[in-house]
């Protein structure tokens, strides 16, 4: 198999369209004949990432690089920036605004979930320029 | 047993079809879709108030069999396109997230 890679463009506030990446590599994995728990770990830190750039940083980019041995995921995001990244890796610790909330979001789950699901996570963040996430699941 | 069977044992209300023929391996119950998607396995059914497009989004890539809307909680109709879009099944009852939870451990 020939390494795969694919790019989306996630708009920022818009929850209507939020899901369409990670659905998106679910089928493709999906095609390419990938095992269902390693699909399931993609899309899970996939889509958590995905609502993030939604809801915190006004929209981003995300690039995913699927070989064999690994699917390769990075977003990158021109928004405000994390502060504290250890502060906002604890479970519960959430600065989503109330209209995200009444959605179903912020519980403080997202990045402790990218975390679980991934074998590795970086993040790059500086305030007032942006954020860049970079995660790995390996297949083997 | 199918999502259909346990439609006709919970008098569950179909809002959407979706894969209505898929088995139900077991059961969840939660509002917090993040919470929800990290937890629920594939094959579960779904209990909660969550009616919108993202919970729609989080049912196929947590690979829920179905989700079930209790206390008639709303479907909105974005999140209704989007189920019928891909092959989502969505139901409803009057009944609670407890109640039903219950009735489902006694039929699976």
């Amino acid at each position: 198999m020939n390494n795969f890679k694919l790019h989306f463009t996630v708009p920022g506030d818009d929850f209507t369209r939020a899901g369409e990446a990670s659905g998106s590599v679910k089928k493709t994995l999906k095609d390419l004949g990938f095992n269902p728990e390693i699909i399931r770990k993609v899309v899970i830190a996939l889509y958590e990432a995905e609502i993030n750039l939604v809801i915190h940083a006004g929209g981003g980019e995300i690039d995913v690089e699927i070989s064999p041995e690994s699917i390769s995921m990075v977003l990158t995001d021109q928004g405000p920036g994390i502060p504290d990244v250890a502060l906002a890796m604890k479970e519960g610790y959430s600065t989503a605004p109330d209209n995200v909330r009444s959605l179903g979001f912020g519980a403080g789950m997202g990045l402790p979930n990218i975390k679980k699901y991934t074998d590795e996570m970086k993040i790059d963040s500086t305030v007032g320029v942006g954020t860049t996430m970079y995660l790995k699941v390996i297949t083997s | 047993m199918t999502v259909r069977e346990l439609t006709e044992k919970l008098e569950l209300n179909i809002l959407v079809e979706g894969d209505i023929d898929r088995e139900v391996t077991g059961g969840y119950c939660g509002d917090l879709l993040s919470w929800v998607m990290g937890r629920a396995q594939g094959g579960d059914c779904w209990f909660t108030v969550m009616g919108n497009i993202n919970a729609i989004a989080v049912s196929v890539l947590a690979d829920c069999a179905c989700i079930v809307l209790c206390e008639n909680a709303t479907l909105d109709d974005d999140a209704k396109n989007r189920a019928e879009m891909q092959g989502v099944c969505v139901l409803s009852s009057e009944e609670n997230a407890y109640t039903l939870a219950n009735k489902l451990g006694e039929t699976i």
